[in-house]
């Protein structure tokens, strides 16, 4: 790489807004995991015996590895290692689950000595960089079945191993990936499906199969009378009732799945989540308690919050684990409705940011894996705060580049990173 | 162009995602006010209402564990004002320099505590609380919070009703539900109906006006929570015959065990040694001093300790082998002192007793060499290819009695003994390397079988019952506490209810039949038609163990006991007056002026120290 197109190309080149919403999100996550591990006893935000103390290290190397990333390594490198790369980490997917060590019923850790990290953050980066690299090839169409075929499998390989692991709400963000499919050229009827399987899911679970049997009925008989209606020619009037057979076999499939996945593929205390979130117990000291105990605290914040470390709901150790995945409580009760909103707004940005670079992008490797990128931080966003307002069931995943945790943070840095390298190399060469 | 449609249509469900997220927001922070009234908001204190624990009766209705009034002392350190030291020292009986150290340990927190309030002093009487009301206007900042305390009215049952404590650091970081300073069940009773038993709490909400002093209930008393009583719990046990069980087992080690059949109900369960209920109540300031005593107090024997059962497992033996079809109650057996089982004359000794016997009297005199030749009739059986085989067979029935896993009663701390299995003998010995004479000792209930006082009182209970019994069990439905459906069902055994009787007759000869040779003879008290089967279980660690089942009558039983005695000897020497007097005890209220000194030696009797 010559000086002089380093030099020129800084200012231009670099997606800064990008990297200051990162920046702002990281610090922003940083003070506020002090103030969620903080006690009476004051302390360092610097103290390496508490959390974080830990962070500032990690935030380090975090900076590190994105300079690292944006000015040493080829972003094209990634591309040309997609595959192998896949191949290793789906490996150590699997490996994990006989390795590990069981933490709180789940098998997706490797301990290395003192060192700890979960494979499954990794094998979103690298499901990215396969998914952008296999869908940007020449002649790939998501028509095609069989192209269609490869792409589904790229995803569900990592999701259905990560499952095995017990750690179904992970695999929940892979469900992202379909709003990549989508860009790309997946058909709408795909996201319609969706969307009624998580409606058919709850209804089964919440009511009576036949509920759901009607719900399905129903959706068939108003798309055969909407479109036998507009559809004079024999023909495609046997298409419209061929598509409508084969949306009630996939509604009763559905419906099925819901049940069996409900019933026996989740775990009991997974399962309690689940019906807590649907109302169908009332449990404010079981399972309910995290989250009541979580609204409590975001409640408690109103519109301004109480202060930075005026906090006393998650100071005082109501809130279980304040610095990882209930982080967002710190916010909502020290910063208020103001503060949260905010930090939502930075998600937002960050995202929508990514989608208009990826779009602008002429290499279709970048645009697909910026879509990927942004797809990973929204289910992620989503899942967790939605965790901590009680919207989503009880499901551990952490807020990217907010909590607490080293394996997080630096995976959500390189899946970035890699993004905002491929971006600069499209302007570089314009 | 399609493709920014569809970018478009993203952003678009991107920002209405958000916005739901900004709504969720808007209602949890500002529009619902329900979750503002936590505790630790500055504006708004919130006071514990504690709800009485549930109390313990006996099956007749009397009182075993109640409760009583105490006091815990709170102070919010914001409020105090200048007082005297020395004068609150002694109307709360305590020291000023721990008055001076509590309050310099607020000073040191005061930002952390704020406007919450501690507690200062916990479990104070009802007198000490009385003279701390009378002056309570002079300590500012300073009150009163009812607890409440347990109460035994009646001395029986300690090991059996358990204790309660003060919750661990630890054991609240797996009960979220719980708040430092709460009490929970530890052990017995108390722990295994802990959720029935608690209650929960409540509380009211007060807001403080601008002076922080005064207050007023926050949004009219909406979101107080009224404190809910615990659940009172009815035991099967019976408090006198309790008592009267702990007095025959006290200076013995081991468990007396009493069943009603007909029910499974415990009606008595004594580990001796164990705790008085004066003990219970003061339970912390015993805790090391008992948890020191070589004898172990605190561990319940009838439960969780295991032993190999003695001749009282021929009865199952003899059982197994009449259902298999390899003994017939006619079949003879001699015996000269023992069972010879080596060729070169190993021999499994016996008593001196007339020979030949068949299967009544072979009970009835509880003879070792019958019963090996039943057990090797058992494994030797033809319809079976291998020992091994007739082994699993034997295992199999043996554990439809009971024996060798949990029988499933309400009880916690409930041990699963032990039935050896084939694959544990192939393991030991090689597969194919032993047979009938490797494992000889279980034909008289010796070697590697293990049972807990609770099966062999079970054990009783199924020959009460001529072939099932009710999973044994302490608590009894009434009023909102509902038990398991499964203590209402019959468990039956794999064998057959007609082999029972001719058992049970033998059963009835070694208490009864006078003069012919029978074990149990001491045991015998004219017209309860008592049925009985001694053992005497040899100890590695010192003189045998004592052992005696029984039942009475013999027709409708009513009561199943069995008595398990540490290093005690013979069957007959200790755990059959012991469980004989028992059964007398309870069925006919007292004990005849025959058997009084037989009372007076059993109860004056220390056999440890």
């Amino acid at each position: 790489m010559k000086e002089g197109a380093l030099d020129r190309g800084l200012k231009k080149t670099v997606d800064w807004k990008l990297i200051v919403l990162y920046l702002m999100i990281m610090l922003f996550g940083w003070i506020n995991i002090y103030a969620a591990v903080r006690s009476g006893e004051p302390s360092s935000i610097f103290d390496l015996s508490c959390n974080s103390g830990k962070q500032a290290l990690w935030m380090a190397g975090a900076v590190v590895i994105a300079a690292l990333l944006l000015f040493v390594l080829n972003p094209y490198f990634w591309e040309s290692i997609s595959r192998p790369a896949y191949g290793v980490v789906l490996m150590l997917l699997v490996l994990v689950i006989f390795m590990s060590n069981n933490v709180k019923g789940s098998h997706s850790w490797f301990e290395l000595g003192p060192v700890k990290f979960q494979p499954a953050e990794m094998s979103k980066i690298t499901t990215s960089l396969l998914l952008a690299s296999v869908m940007s090839r020449p002649y790939f169409k998501l028509s095609n079945w069989k192209h269609m075929l490869v792409a589904a499998l790229i995803v569900l390989m990592p999701m259905l191993v990560i499952i095995a692991e017990s750690e179904t709400g992970s695999a929940l963000v892979y469900v992202g990936f379909i709003f990549v499919l989508y860009r790309e050229g997946l058909s709408g009827w795909w996201l319609a499906l969706l969307g009624l399987a998580v409606l058919l899911f709850v209804l089964t679970v919440r009511t009576q199969w036949w509920i759901s049997l009607i719900v399905v009925v129903v959706c068939v008989a108003a798309y055969l009378v909407y479109y036998l209606r507009r559809t004079p020619t024999l023909r495609y009037r046997r298409r419209v009732v061929r598509n409508a057979v084969l949306g009630f076999v996939a509604g009763l499939a559905l419906i099925l799945a819901s049940d069996v996945f409900f019933n026996n593929v989740l775990k009991d205390y997974q399962r309690e989540r689940v019906e807590l979130l649907l109302g169908m117990r009332e449990d404010p000291k079981g399972v309910g308690y995290n989250v009541r105990q979580s609204l409590i605290a975001i409640g408690s914040g109103g519109l301004f919050g109480k202060g930075y470390l005026q906090g006393t709901q998650t100071t005082f150790g109501f809130v279980p684990e304040q610095s990882t995945d209930f982080i967002f409580c710190t916010v909502g009760e020290e910063w208020g409705f103001v503060g949260s909103v905010f930090l939502i707004a930075l998600y937002g940005l960050l995202i929508f940011w990514i989608i208009r670079d990826a779009e602008k992008a002429r290499s279709g490797f970048t645009r697909i894996y910026g879509f990927c990128v942004a797809a990973c931080f929204f289910m992620h966003l989503v899942i967790n705060v939605g965790m901590t307002l009680g919207l989503m069931p009880v499901i551990g995943i952490p807020l990217p580049l907010f909590s607490y945790g080293g394996s997080s943070l630096w995976a959500f840095t390189v899946l970035l990173f890699i993004f905002i390298a491929l971006d600069r190399q499209e302007k570089k060469y314009f | 162009m399609e493709s920014d449609n569809r970018s478009t249509k993203l952003l678009i469900g991107l920002a209405v995602v958000l916005l739901v997220l900004f709504g969720r927001l808007f209602y949890v922070q500002i529009l619902n006010q329900s979750y503002k009234t936590d505790a630790d908001n500055n504006s708004m204190t919130r006071e514990m209402i504690y709800p009485p624990r549930g109390v313990i009766y006996d099956r007749n209705g009397k009182l075993l564990v109640g409760n009583k009034i105490c006091y815990d002392i709170l102070v919010t350190p914001r409020e105090v004002a200048e007082f005297d030291t020395l004068s609150l020292a002694s109307v709360l009986d305590t020291t000023a320099d721990f008055i001076r150290e509590r309050m310099a340990y607020y000073h040191k927190y005061r930002t952390k505590i704020g406007w919450r309030t501690q507690t200062f002093l916990k479990m104070v009487s009802a007198d000490t609380y009385m003279r701390f009301a009378e002056e309570q206007f002079l300590y500012p900042g300073f009150k009163a919070q009812v607890r409440s305390l347990r109460e035994y009215p009646f001395n029986a049952g300690g090991n059996l009703l358990g204790y309660i404590s003060e919750v661990s650091p630890e054991f609240l970081e797996d009960h979220p539900d719980y708040r430092a300073g709460d009490y929970y069940g530890r052990t017995g009773l108390e722990a295994a109906r802990e959720t029935d038993l608690r209650g929960s709490k409540g509380w009211h909400i007060y807001q403080r006006d601008s002076r922080g002093r005064q207050k007023a209930p926050y949004h009219d008393g909406d979101f107080d929570v009224e404190a809910v009583p615990g659940k009172d719990i009815t035991t099967t046990i019976d408090a006198w015959l309790q008592q009267y069980g702990q007095r025959l087992m006290a200076g013995k080690k081991g468990s007396l065990v009493a069943i009603e059949p007909s029910t499974g109900e415990i009606l008595t369960m004594v580990s001796s040694p164990g705790i008085d209920v004066d003990v219970l109540a003061d339970f912390g300031r015993h805790y090391s001093k008992l948890s020191q005593n070589k004898h172990k107090p605190l561990y319940n024997r009838a439960v969780s300790a295991s032993y190999p059962p003695g001749s009282v497992f021929k009865l199952v033996n003899g059982l197994v082998g009449l259902e298999d079809g390899v003994l017939k109650p006619w079949m003879q057996y001699p015996c000269y002192n023992g069972y010879v089982y080596t060729s070169s004359g190993r021999k499994l000794g016996c008593h001196t007793h007339r020979s030949p016997l068949n299967l009544e009297d072979a009970v009835m005199m509880s003879c070792n060499g019958y019963f090996c030749y039943v057990f090797k009739n058992i494994l030797e059986n033809p319809e079976y290819e291998s020992t091994e085989e007739a082994f699993t067979h034997w295992r199999e029935m043996v554990m439809s009695f009971g024996f060798g896993r949990k029988l499933g009663s309400d009880f916690p701390s409930e041990l699963s003994g032990n039935v050896p299995s084939a694959a544990f003998y192939n393991r030991y010995y090689r597969k194919g390397h032993w047979r009938f004479q490797t494992v000889v000792s279980l034909s008289i209930g010796q070697g590697e079988i293990l049972t807990t006082p609770l099966q062999i009182a079970n054990l009783a209970a199924i020959m009460a019952n001529r072939g099932y019994y009710y999973i044994p069990h302490v608590v009894k439905s009434s009023g909102d506490v509902e038990i398991d459906p499964k203590y209402s069902e019959k468990q039956y055994t794999m064998v057959d209810t007609t082999y029972f009787p001719v058992v049970v007759k033998g059963m009835w000869k070694a208490v009864n039949a006078l003069g012919e040779g029978g074990t149990a003879n001491v045991a015998y008290v004219p017209g309860l038609n008592i049925c009985g089967k001694t053992g005497t279980a040899q100890n590695p660690h010192g003189k045998d163990n004592s052992v005696f089942i029984c039942f009475a009558p013999m027709d409708n039983p009513k009561i199943a006991v069995a008595a398990y005695i540490e290093n005690a000897g013979f069957g007959a020497s200790w755990a059959c007056p012991i469980a004989s007097l028992l059964v007398e005890k309870y069925l006919r209220g007292e004990i005849s002026e025959g058997r009084k000194d037989l009372e007076r030696r059993v109860i004056s009797t220390k056999l440890i120290r």
